[in-house]
């Protein structure tokens, strides 16, 4: 313990030299806007701005990149809230909740809120990190391909009940982003699949992103467009206003949600540990939790803002958690930190669990810069919202143009494909006429973001046990998780069971 | 065309869609592969099936006319809905289709004068101001900053001197 | 943005001047042309993978020693095990601004997918900048096994019961474990996953028997003591694993190297690709690529021009021949 703090001190005399001072508040900022914008997350800021790293030593170049890895995350919430895009897969249930708020002109409650969920997850999960990191590099080594499938299983059954009222519809949409996330390579017969027309843009499958977007974004702009007309001009989102009052105000009513701030950024730690998971299925994870504990169940995807709370502290642990693998084992724990992986041996590092002993002022320096990291980044992004709420105060006809320009390059950006531009605006206009019809597409993102982790994870555990089901619970990690799912998936069905019974007796 | 109507169609044409990527699946093995688990289109075509059966499951609604959209007698999409929502889908299919050729730097000002001009009545003034201020901020972020180089068609020479400016 | 651009810059005329001056100049005399646009260099795999780290080292190293006047720009098509990534390139044909990094799926996709249409032959040979090894590795835990001969007693034992992980099917990985289910008569169940370092942690994590992986995706764990190598893919021993015999002192023939490769489109023009060549030539040459190629137990000098030509032609034969062993194609 005193030796932890020890190191600790170290670090924090590595991270608060003005240069790597610096590159913090550069890296937050820089994050934040690459997060913000719709189609780039942390992946990309953190591969871009990777290449440029050498000018600095290792240690601050890890240390920015992770505070781009931050500030992106801080970022994400902000095009949930503000357009009601994902920007990342991680904000994806950030806005479920989130832009309701920014609807009902409560925008900058539900910004505010996001930050504070931010620095929570962030701040809580760095201590845990602090302590406990090399006891559980275990738990990230032995969780194989079984354990993952569970996990994935688990994130599902938190997210029964979130379709809409019409359980037909729910599965197509769940099933429709299973079947378009198969699409591309098989990668355990190595067979490409269901490539349509032969078309080469779809041997890289079809990105989350194309997906969320066209839904999101297209969709949702074309569904404005047509209330719009119909309410005859003004919408509610111009209504938000930034006062020294209401943000007191909101601050206060945020602190009430310190239960869930609580759950999700342990939830997200944890979750955010295991390799491959990442950030996208703790911060789900926790939105689905924190609706199933919550006395108002009712109220989430109307604008709770515990709905916003839950994920944005969780994808903020998670995107620390991912970390602890990285450092001690040297395998990443999501998609950004596989970057940074790479970055480190072009920093000449090893990455590898000998990296905790041998390199100690690298790693400590990077834990005691997460630390400074937050605090930067939640003060940049507040200090940001006033200029958000600026901009949703245009008028929509100058707004909208402007999103749709987001999204076209957005859609683009990720894989610079116009393949992938083109597939998004198929998914934006079949989805608006979809939505029309009350067919709910939340589940359909949620499973294109699930499937590629879950339907591998499947057949490699089946081929590991020759086709026997039994390793999901015969494991000591996997057994737990997968009963847990389980129970969960089957409570919609017992729950009325029980109470019928209790009536009885 | 009714709400019931477009139901009934979307419906249809999901199954369709369904039975399509069944078809697709199956050219991979779909059964079980002893001591392996299941073939490379497994996961997708049971997925299908699923599909299809859901949308079997509306049709049974919209026959016996349960849930709210299947008796639906309004109207799916208003003439004047049809006319702004199908205006914007036409000029964003534009779009994309002009950037692969000009590029993204005479579509995207071509897209913001038609939306801010013409759907919004702003200003010329304005909506110039925009037309010009969108292209330059994105070049600036995504083709200088951050290195993603958009595509810019025929006009691609144009930027030469740009890049070597800048990059 | 532009903040951030200034401030990296200033540190970067610091540090990179003193290089920069020396290796930036010399090239302009050499080739007369020289790029307009950035220079774009796609990867056959998505980002964070290991053919993309590689991508952003050269790309490191090319920016640090101001090697080019434009930046080279990464590009992931990770399609289809490089069918993408080879499809894109083929499309690109006489285009002097588009390079691609390519390992040994440029062999076997083209042989496996012939409707690809892909015929390697025609692509613009720059730079062969590596040759990757294989090892056999097993769990440092397996007290049991400490040759090849404990290996082919306890994977015996254990039937199909014995898990071999690697990255991909049709992959090198499973190319190599084809041949040691033959050559030992063994009947292991191959396990494919998303790229080398998730292999190589499912073996440290016990979640797999046995991986062939390259020594960089391994050597965290081995200098952690947790795994341990068994015998080499090589001709001669490795200098960093001088105690772990190579396959061919064992008596079975089993050489296996994994390129690591640029390539230019088809139809590149002489000049450019004359540029190129001398580009990822002083990128061989550089400390960072060296010092490197050494600590990850790298082999292969640096081959260019008719002679990696040569080269491609001849691995594409190797290749055709063990395809159709394993039954992957017909001959």
């Amino acid at each position: 313990m005193v030796e932890i703090l020890e190191l600790l001190v170290t670090g924090f005399a590595v991270a608060f030299q003005p240069q790597n001072l610096m590159l913090v508040i550069v890296g937050c900022t820089v994050g934040l806007f690459i997060g913000a914008m719709p189609g780039l997350g942390s992946v990309n800021g953190v591969a871009i701005l990777l290449p440029l790293t050498f000018l600095v030593p290792p240690t601050g170049a890890v240390i920015f990149l992770a505070a781009i890895y931050y500030g992106a995350m801080y970022g994400g919430a902000i095009s949930s809230v503000m357009l009601g895009i994902p920007g990342a897969s991680t904000a994806v249930a950030t806005t479920f909740d989130g832009r309701p708020l920014a609807k009902q002109g409560l925008a900058d409650k539900a910004l505010t809120a996001a930050a504070v969920a931010s620095f929570v997850g962030g701040t809580i999960s760095v201590v845990l990190f602090t302590f406990f990191a090399p006891p559980l590099a275990h738990v990230a080594l032995v969780f194989g391909a079984p354990e993952e499938f569970a996990l994935m299983m688990l994130a599902f059954a938190t997210f029964i009940g979130l379709g809409g009222d019409d359980l037909y519809k729910t599965v197509f949409s769940i099933c429709i982003g299973l079947v378009l996330s198969a699409v591309g390579l098989d990668i355990i017969s190595g067979e490409p699949r269901l490539i349509f027309g032969n078309i080469t843009g779809f041997l890289h499958g079809i990105n989350f992103l194309v997906l969320a977007i066209g839904i999101y974004g297209i969709g949702e702009m074309l569904w404005t467009i047509e209330e719009h007309r119909k309410a005859g001009g003004q919408s509610m989102m111009s209504k938000a206003t930034v006062t020294v009052k209401r943000t007191i105000g909101n601050l206060k009513e945020i602190t009430r949600t310190w239960k869930t701030l609580l759950m999700g950024s342990t939830l997200g730690y944890f979750v955010g540990i295991l390799p491959a998971a990442g950030a996208t299925p703790g911060s789900l994870m926790a939105y689905g939790v924190a609706k199933q504990i919550s006395k108002n169940p009712e109220k989430f995807g109307k604008g709770a803002l515990d709905g916003v709370a839950a994920p944005e502290s969780a994808n903020n642990a998670a995107s620390t958690g991912s970390m602890l693998p990285m450092l001690t084992l040297g395998i990443p724990g999501s998609p950004t930190t596989a970057i940074l992986l790479g970055g480190m041996v072009i920093w000449g590092l090893e990455p590898g669990p000998r990296l905790f002993v041998d390199h100690q002022d690298f790693v400590w320096g990077l834990i005691a810069s997460l630390y400074a990291a937050n605090l930067f980044a939640v003060i940049i992004n507040i200090a940001f919202i006033p200029l958000i709420i600026w901009v949703l105060k245009l008028p929509f006809t100058i707004l909208a143009p402007l999103i749709f320009v987001l999204c076209l390059i957005g859609g683009y950006a990720p894989t610079q494909d116009l393949h992938d531009v083109w597939l998004m605006l198929l998914f934006g206009i079949v989805g608006y006429l979809m939505r029309k019809l009350d067919y709910p597409l939340a589940p359909a993102v949620l499973a294109i973001v699930l499937g590629p982790l879950a339907e591998p994870a499947l057949r490699q555990s089946l081929l590991i046990s020759g086709g026997k089901f039994d390793i999901f619970f015969t494991r000591p990690y996997s057994g737990p998780i997968m009963v847990t799912a389980i129970i969960l998936l089957l409570l919609p069905a017992i729950k009325p069971l029980v109470r019928r019974l209790r009536k009885r007796g | 065309m009714t709400v019931r109507i477009a139901e009934l169609a979307m419906a249809i044409l999901m199954g369709v869609f369904s039975l399509y990527l069944m078809y697709k699946s199956a050219e991979l093995p779909i059964g079980w592969i002893p001591d392996e688990g299941p073939g490379g289109g497994a996961w997708p075509f049971w997925l299908s099936v699923l599909m299809l059966l859901s949308c079997i499951g509306v049709l049974v609604n919209w026959v016996r006319r349960k849930g709210p959209v299947a008796v639906s007698e309004e109207t799916y999409i208003e003439k004047g809905v049809l006319v702004d929502v199908g205006l914007v889908a036409l000029a964003l299919i534009i779009t994309v289709g002009l950037f692969k050729f000009v590029g993204v730097y005479v579509a995207l000002p071509l897209f913001l004068i038609f939306y801010m001009r013409f759907l919004g009545n702003h200003s010329w003034k304005l909506t110039i101001f925009f037309a010009i201020a969108i292209p330059i901020v994105t070049f600036f972020f995504f083709d200088i900053a951050l290195r993603i180089i958009l595509p810019k068609g025929i006009t691609e020479p144009l930027f030469y001197p740009l890049y070597k400016m800048f990059l | 943005m532009k903040a951030l651009r200034r401030k990296l810059l200033v540190h970067g005329l610091a540090l990179g001047a003193g290089l920069a001056l020396t290796a930036g100049t010399a090239s302009t005399a050499l080739a007369e042309f020289q790029p307009k646009k950035p220079i774009e260099f796609v990867v056959m795999a998505g980002k964070g993978g290991g053919a993309d780290k590689a991508v952003r080292f050269f790309q490191s190293i090319i920016a640090e020693n101001n090697l080019a006047p434009v930046p080279v720009t990464p590009i992931n098509k990770p399609g289809g095990t490089g069918a993408e990534a080879l499809v894109y390139l083929n499309g690109k044909k006489g285009d002097d601004h588009t390079i691609m990094f390519t390992l040994n799926s440029f062999y076997t996709t083209p042989l496996r997918q012939p409707a690809l249409g892909v015929d390697i032959a025609e692509f613009t040979p720059i730079a062969r900048m590596a040759e990757d090894t294989f090892l056999l590795w097993v769990h440092s835990d397996r007290k049991d096994i400490n040759n090849v001969d404990d290996f082919v007693k306890a994977a015996k034992a254990k039937g199909s019961g014995w898990i071999m992980a690697g990255t991909g099917k049709a992959s090198e990985d499973n190319l190599l474990t084809d041949f040691l289910n033959s050559a030992y008569g063994l009947n292991m169940k191959y396990v494919p996953y998303k790229g080398g370092g998730k292999v190589a942690k499912e073996l440290a994590g016990k979640n797999a028997d046995s991986t062939v992986n390259n020594p960089s995706e391994q050597l965290g764990f081995y200098q952690a003591g947790n795994t341990k190598p068994l015998a080499a893919f090589t001709p001669q021993r490795l200098p960093m694993f001088k105690d772990t015999p190579t396959f061919r002192e064992l008596g079975q023939d089993m050489v296996y190297f994994m390129q690591r490769t640029v390539v230019g489109a088809p139809g590149m023009s002489k000049e450019a690709q004359a540029y190129y060549t001398d580009l990822f030539s002083k990128v061989y040459n550089s400390d960072k690529w060296q010092k490197y190629l050494k600590d990850k137990s790298l082999q292969g000098d640096l081959l260019t021009g008719d002679a990696l030509m040569d080269y491609w032609k001849r691995e594409r034969e190797v290749h055709r021949k063990m395809l159709i062993k394993m039954g992957a194609i017909s001959g």
